[in-house]
């Protein structure tokens, strides 16, 4: 189906499935989840369109929530502001986008776009620009493909609003429209760079939305049947379990518009006796096993509740919860050479060589 | 030590006495309608009439031993009730509250009650007011608080007859500024107004901590007149002792305190259930059965105590962060209907009405406590009653109740291996005697009052929120851990029995010299007195 209308059940899936590919960022779905049962309760339907059916010159608007996820759970999250952020590149542009898109798939950024769809009336694309979560402007695969960084339009709530006409390059631009953002409360509406129809179909990575939807659908379905959710996810999405364990510490701090920690984890079960640790910068980018490096970024590290398969985010991560930490394997563009040197551990600051858990 | 723990629930008003760790009495009367009746009643059969022996033969040896020991004084009085619980459960005794936000334009789509179940939300809504103010994660006010439209607010509270008020402001964990004068203008307004404050319940996270004092505040009249039945009743019965209430965690806070944060006490009574199945079972690791008249509570024991929930807690449909046991809650007790055809067992109960409804009793509903009394797992009420009731249907019941029990478990077990299973509460004949993956089924003395016991052993707290500045962060907990030790020791617990139960800090970017919040709770055991 080339274009079809998303139910509202499918949005709740969509909440369950994204907060799981957030790998611990992307801010909780459940603000946006609300407000899209709000508004489809006011009659919305929102509908998804196949990339393929984008025309080579049709413009979509890329759009993200920027900021820190803990500042999320205070501020919470409003449809205004991110179609505030769309119309805004409308208006400077001069030109009207034919769909919309997230930038990421992972966490609340799934459905950014359902919000902003609602509002002005556009379909939502059914693709993303990561696969998961990823905390920076240039961790994309349109960065990957070299493709243009500018303009970018950022809108707050208070009617604040910012154009970074031009950006050198992608680090760039993340650099410039960190700095609003961190001015604005380190939370805000991004309208990323416009993308055409031909560049969405070669250069986005495709099917996420339906892919979370699925995911959420799988977890929904253990559940009512008693079966454990993580095996469930594991099975579904070719996973690996990393660790089973207790949380003992997270120290987190929120910092140049990041949510940025570390967390140790004690073994149970299986686990009993072992130790895993984890670090985050929004999203969880290393984890050791017994001080050695066990998953590494790209690779998708989630941390689940241990019983009901809930994701747990990098921001509600707390003592004595029980979790299991997986990992699930990353869109092949992430793992090429290319998508290392934007997305690998070096990225993040660690001097560890890529290894996936997923190569033995 | 002697202590005096009572479980006030729906059905039954369960009151024990403890001498040091020892259960020297127990009874159990009904709940009357006014509380204070049924609870004086329990404070007077447990006084004034002898100790007995356990109702019900043990399988394990008795942990308790009965003697009369001459009149001592009462240390302390636990309570534990599942009023308030029930109370938003069953959508009663709550009053409309006002509802102020304090954060626009930030959070506006969102307001109050949005994720909240529509029919409590009818009740408990008094009138939503959403002012401009709140603060930013570094401590900048988001715009200027908007304290002309608080007092607008305040009048129109006022013109409403609202009684109750919670105030939730942006990031009130870091900043609570707005929220503090906010309150001011209401009481300058409405001197009467009982006002919950967001931060004085909660943590990060505006919508769950504006849930939790929405949930205080429509609890506030409620809890008032529960404290104050237990308070009359303790003074009607001579006891003296301090009153305390127990709380979601298993510990106590005295009872005019607790009376101001109602929701501190919402899951006290699983809690309780769950302690006393340890208490008296002398097991750390089992599952806990607590077989009630309405409902089966299963929850899973741990180093002796309940496993608790991750993540979000829901109470009556509403979103907290509270931490609670785990629990799975089965509509089946021993007062659930039984019905032939099609088979039925629960989720109707007669509830309170069991010994008048129930047909072992004279009544005329065929329950689960009579296919019991049939099948000869109890002796109650007359088994001639039940004589007439087909063996086909009392076989087939007794296997779906069985069958209810056993999936049950099955679903709150985490690991492979065969634990042992606590088998407690009034309807406790209504477990199976063998279970799969289940290594032995324990029954207690005292098992049909675990709730009281859970009570009478509730532990102390001690709880550090404080800002530490230029320390390291590793050194400002430790220092937090030691100072909520100190506070629990001089608050009665016993050291070697203290265990961390909360550690968070937020760094505060707004203050200078590397600020840190820092929120130690630890719990322990009343000295001379715990667990053994």
């Amino acid at each position: 189906m080339a274009r079809r209308p998303i139910t509202e059940a499918e949005i709740e899936s969509l909440a369950i499935g994204a907060w799981i590919l957030g790998t611990g960022g992307g801010g909780s779905p459940y603000y946006g989840l609300l407000n899209m049962r709000k508004l489809y309760r006011a009659g919305a339907v929102v509908d998804l369109l196949d990339a393929g059916d984008l025309a080579d010159d049709d413009l979509v608007a890329v759009v993200s929530n920027m900021g820190a996820p803990l500042v999320g759970q205070e501020r919470l999250t409003d449809p205004q502001t991110i179609a505030r952020a769309v119309t805004m590149m409308e208006e400077y542009l001069n030109r009207t986008f034919r769909a919309v898109m997230s930038v990421e798939i992972g966490g609340g950024n799934a459905i950014q776009p359902f919000m902003a769809a609602a509002l002005l009336d556009k379909p939502v694309v059914d693709a993303d620009a990561m696969g998961r979560a990823f905390p920076e402007a240039q961790m994309t695969s349109f960065a990957i493909h070299d493709l243009r960084p500018w303009p970018l339009t950022l809108a707050d709530v208070r009617d604040n609003g910012v154009v970074v006409p031009r950006a050198a390059t992608w680090k760039w631009m993340e650099r410039l429209s960190r700095t609003a953002c961190v001015a604005v409360g380190s939370i805000a509406g991004t309208c990323k760079a416009p993308r055409t129809g031909k560049e969405v179909k070669e250069c986005a990575i495709l099917g996420t939305t339906t892919k979370a939807i699925r995911l959420g659908d799988v977890v929904q379905a253990a559940r009512r049947a008693h079966r454990d959710p993580v095996e469930a996810v594991l099975d579904a999405e070719h996973g690996r379990l990393l660790f089973a364990g207790k949380v003992q510490d997270v120290a987190r701090r929120t910092t140049e518009g990041f949510l940025r920690g570390h967390a140790k984890l004690e073994g149970l079960d299986d686990f009993k006796g072992r130790r895993f640790e984890l670090a985050f910068q929004n999203e969880f980018a290393v984890g050791w096993l017994d001080g050695e490096p066990r998953v590494m970024t790209p690779d998708l590290i989630c941390v689940m509740d241990a019983i009901s398969g809930e994701a747990v985010g990098t921001e509600v991560l707390r003592y004595g919860q029980r979790v299991k930490v997986i990992a699930l394997p990353a869109p092949p563009i992430l793992l090429t050479p290319k998508g290392l040197q934007h997305v690998g551990p070096r990225a993040f600051g660690y001097d560890l060589d890529f290894v996936s858990v997923f190569a033995a | 030590m002697r202590r005096i723990g009572i479980d006030v629930g729906g059905t039954n008003t369960d009151a024990v006495l403890l001498e040091g760790d020892r259960v020297v009495h127990a009874v159990k009367t009904p709940t009357t309608p006014d509380v204070t009746t049924g609870i004086t009643r329990a404070l007077d059969l447990l006084l004034k009439t002898g100790p007995v022996e356990p109702p019900l033969t043990s399988i394990r040896p008795p942990a308790v031993q009965a003697g009369l020991g001459p009149p001592a004084p009462i240390h302390a009085v636990m309570i534990g009730t599942t009023h308030f619980t029930n109370a938003v459960v069953q959508r009663k005794d709550l009053v409309p509250v006002a509802a102020i936000r304090i954060g626009l334009p930030a959070s506006a789509s969102l307001e109050p009650f949005i994720d909240w179940p529509d029919d409590l939300a009818a009740i408990v809504r008094g009138e939503i007011f959403m002012l401009e103010g709140g603060h930013e994660y570094d401590g900048r006010p988001i715009v200027p608080f908007d304290a002309a439209g608080m007092r607008r607010a305040a009048r129109r509270i006022r013109e409403l007859g609202l009684r109750s008020a919670a105030i939730a402001s942006v990031f009130s964990p870091l900043n609570a500024s707005c929220e503090d004068e906010a309150a001011a203008i209401l009481r300058e307004e409405c001197p009467d107004v009982a006002i919950t404050l967001s931060h004085h319940l909660g943590r990060i996270g505006l919508l769950e901590r504006e849930n939790v004092a929405l949930l205080n505040a429509t609890l506030g009249a409620l809890a008032g007149r529960t404290v104050g039945a237990f308070t009359k009743a303790l003074e009607r019965s001579g006891v003296a002792a301090p009153l305390y209430l127990t709380q979601n965690d298993g510990t106590i806070m005295l009872a005019s305190l607790a009376q101001r944060f109602p929701v501190y006490s919402f899951a006290s009574g699983p809690t309780n259930s769950m302690r006393g199945a340890a208490f008296l079972s002398r097991l750390t690791d089992a599952i806990v059965v607590d077989v009630g008249g309405t409902t089966t509570d299963i929850g899973c024991l741990r180093h002796g105590f309940p496993r608790e929930a991750n993540n979000v807690v829901e109470v009556g449909g509403v979103r907290t962060l509270f931490r609670m046991p785990d629990l799975l809650s089965l509509g089946l007790g021993g007062g659930s209907l039984v019905r032939p055809e099609p088979l039925a067992v629960g989720p109707l109960s007669v509830g309170y009405q069991l010994t008048e409804r129930a047909r072992v009793f004279g009544g005329a509903d065929l329950t689960a406590t009579d296919v019991a009394v049939a099948a000869g797992l109890v002796e109650l009420g007359d088994r001639k009653r039940v004589a007439d009731v087909p063996a086909d249907l009392v076989k087939s019941a007794l296997a779906r109740i069985h069958a209810m029990i056993e999936e049950g478990v099955d679903r709150m077990k985490t690991d492979a291996s065969a634990v042992p299973l606590v088998a407690v509460g009034g309807g406790c004949f209504l477990v199976p005697a063998a279970i799969d993956g289940v290594s032995e089924v324990v029954h207690v003395p005292h098992r049909a009052v675990a709730n009281a016991v859970g009570a009478a052993i509730a532990q102390v707290s001690g709880e550090v929120d404080q800002i530490f500045q230029n320390r390291s962060r590793e050194d400002a907990i430790a220092e937090a851990r030691r100072l909520a030790e100190a506070k629990a020791v001089s608050a009665g617990a016993d050291p070697a029995t203290l265990t961390v139960v909360e550690v968070e800090d937020i760094p505060i970017a707004y203050l200078p010299g590397n600020s840190l919040r820092t929120r130690v709770r630890v719990i322990g055991d009343i000295a001379g007195g715990g667990i053994a």
